[in-house]
């Protein structure tokens, strides 16, 4: 198990090589001029001086390989130190200026990651469980009562889950939740406000459940997106395994419907299952780019859309990097997994 | 004994209707034994046809903005406006329908790029095995990359070249056609990959080798049409996404330009009036979600219909 996991490690590293070679390259080519917002009293030497303290006239592979730097050793040194309270990276020559920000005058671009990362990956990382908090016991309970009335409405259900966009489903949370309901019922303030509190702490009881209330609907209509999709993998898994001849040979032995159905069948319907779950991370991230734009919310993905407005280089490639990292990295989570539900797996 | 014939009226001979042998045939037979397909090929029927002929019919500019009839005056629905009229006065329903007709023509011309590439990819990747390994490897790559942020940023890249060189909406569409074509053409080319490799293994395939064909003839004409099913499949599933793709493009304002309308831009435009016309949200929101949801359940009808472990 171990080989197969230090194995899964080393593939990680070429790949996000390539990746961030690739966006690298295709972010080089992006028209348009950082001094180009700068007035035109500026003299040409001045100009030309601007440009070469931020570093744009440098051969690309020395900008590829500053930036690589910076992503993998620096920031993470940072990152380490703050909790140590030193600064030693950054007083000797190695790690001498941190990445900055474009449009943000100076602004850190790391700084601006790490303060918004709480926000998306609360919303992500919430919505996705309770997607599979959903989905499973449904597709289960679906296949396990194949066309039943639970099975029709389910399947139904689950198509129309996923064939409404997000930010369609977004809008009409918003218009039932914070317009109707809130007329209906005479509140002055929705139940579940369609604005995100971008200055909300948790604290105490009560901001607790304001940050919950706040959340609700990012996090429904996510949630609602990938569990459906996931419902139907898991049945349509599940009836692939259940006419096998173990479970004829399980159910002959005289256990209960119950056990054959969780303790074998589901064991083994659950592997393509984990690998939907790996491929549909990327597409999570896509919806909650959307979903931060609908409901305000100030995550990497809002993040992500305001810097493509503004030309924001640095930010848009350390972002869309940070996002293939989070992509691979849950993907070999979902290998990890995978090697335990398949033990077939571990041996490859 | 005279042997007695029954006369073919007797046996009832003659009202038999003969069982079709050919693949698509029986294909349609059972694919019209599927209700919700058959509801979602109507309804996805419907809606091409209303958004080809209804300018036709509804005569309205799309694009004149009556300011007689702004919104905050309470411009609703009206004789001369049927479903009322946006912000600035344009007629929603006649907007909705052009806006159906770029939708759903990049939809369909997104598909077929990405099925075109897709297809390339998996029949090389299938038929070569020095190819395989490489090619699997790009497509794992492409598939890690998350799709909507790269969108996001080629059209922010490409955009003003695109536009420049073939007019505004001519390159805008262009462009969205070939970014989603490309950024989704991984699940086909693993399908293909898969049908081709056991295609490749059958006889037919032998035999045409051991007579001399060259492999291209091979691949054209003994392995491509054998996988054409999964091939559909993924066509009609395709163009599901690629109309979502567009609508969340338009959505977060990077695809058409503003005056030119699509279901998204529809439903984006009309977010900041969700109080007072709900509708003007809802009514795009609602088409795309049918022309979604109709061609799911198409895609599904055919899946089923195609797959030959149903088959008797």
């Amino acid at each position: 198990m171990t080989q197969y996991i230090l194995r899964r490690l080393l593939t990680m590293i070429p790949t996000l090589l390539l990746i961030s070679f690739v966006l690298f390259g295709i972010l080089e080519l992006a028209p348009g001029d950082p001094t180009g917002a700068l007035p035109e009293t500026i003299r040409p030497e001045v100009r030309q001086q601007i440009r070469e303290a931020m570093g744009l006239d440098d051969p690309f592979l020395f900008k590829y390989g500053k930036w690589l730097r910076q992503f993998f050793i620096c920031e993470p040194i940072l990152l380490v130190e703050q909790s140590w309270d030193t600064n030693f990276a950054f007083d000797n020559s190695f790690c001498k200026t941190r990445l900055a920000s474009w449009s943000s005058r100076g602004v850190p671009v790391f700084d601006m990651i790490s303060e918004r990362f709480p926000q998306t990956m609360w919303v992500v990382g919430t919505a996705y469980l309770l997607a599979i908090l959903i989905a499973v016991p449904l597709g289960v309970l679906s296949a396990a009562k194949q066309y039943s009335w639970f099975d029709q409405v389910g399947t139904f259900f689950s198509i129309v889950g996923y064939s409404l966009p997000t930010f369609f489903t977004g809008i009409l949370l918003i218009i039932i939740f914070s317009v109707k309901l809130p007329e209906y019922l005479d509140l002055d303030q929705p139940i579940f406000p369609s604005i995100y509190n971008t200055t909300l702490k948790v604290t105490d009881w009560n901001s607790f459940v304001k940050q919950v209330r706040q959340m609700a609907m990012p996090v429904a209509v996510l949630a609602l997106f990938q569990a459906a999709a996931l419902a139907r993998y898991t049945r349509s898994s599940m009836l692939d395994n259940l006419p096998l001849d173990y479970v004829r040979t399980v159910r002959a032995k005289g256990f209960k419907e119950s056990y054959v159905i969780l303790s074998h069948v589901l064991r083994n319907s659950l592997i393509p299952v984990v690998t939907l779950i790996a491929l549909g991370v990327p597409a999570i991230f896509g919806g909650a780019i959307i979903t931060e734009q609908i409901f305000k919310v100030n995550g990497l993905g809002q993040l992500l859309i305001l810097s493509i407005q503004v030309n924001d280089i640095p930010v848009v490639q350390t972002l869309i990097f940070t996002f293939a990292v989070l992509v691979v990295f849950f993907n070999f989570i979902t290998d990890i997994a995978y090697g335990f539900l398949d033990p077939r797996i571990r041996y490859e | 004994m005279a042997v007695q014939t029954a006369s073919p009226d007797a046996l009832n001979l003659t009202d038999t209707k003969r069982e079709t042998r050919t693949l698509w045939g029986d294909t349609w037979l059972r694919f019209r034994r599927h209700k919700l397909a058959m509801l979602g090929s109507v309804i996805f029927l419907l809606l091409i046809l209303g958004t080809a002929f209804g300018p036709f019919f509804y005569t309205v500019d799309p694009k004149y903005a009556d300011t007689t009839f702004v919104i905050l005056n309470g411009a609703g629905p009206s004789e001369e406006h049927i479903l009322g009229t946006d912000d600035i006065g344009r007629d929603t329903l006649a907007r909705n329908i052009h806006g159906g007709r770029i939708s759903l023509a990049v939809g369909i011309v997104a598909m077929l790029v990405s099925i075109t590439l897709g297809t390339m990819i998996g029949l090389l990747s299938g038929f070569f095995p020095a190819l395989d390994n490489p090619l699997m490897r790009f497509t794992d790559m492409m598939l890690a990359i998350p799709q909507i942020p790269l969108l996001l940023v080629i059209s922010m890249l490409f955009r003003d070249t695109m536009r420049r060189t073939f007019g505004v909406e001519l390159g805008t569409f262009l462009l969205i056609v070939l970014v989603i074509g490309v950024l989704a053409w991984m699940p086909t080319a693993r399908v293909v990959r898969g049908a081709v490799l056991s295609v490749k293994e059958k006889e037919f395939v032998e035999a045409a080798t051991s007579v001399g064909s060259k492999r291209g003839k091979i691949m054209g004409r003994h392995i491509l049409p054998n996988v054409l099913s999964p091939i559909i499949v993924s066509a009609t599933l395709g163009v599901a996404t690629a109309i979502i793709t567009e609508s969340a493009l338009s959505f977060l304002g990077l695809g058409f330009p503003p005056d030119v309308p699509t279901w998204g831009t529809l439903v984006v435009e009309g977010q900041g009036y969700l109080d007072i016309q709900p509708w003007l949200s809802v009514i795009p929101g609602v088409l795309i979600s049918l022309a979604v949801l109709s061609i799911n359940f198409m895609g599904d009808g055919l899946r089923d219909a195609l797959d030959p472990r149903t088959r008797k």
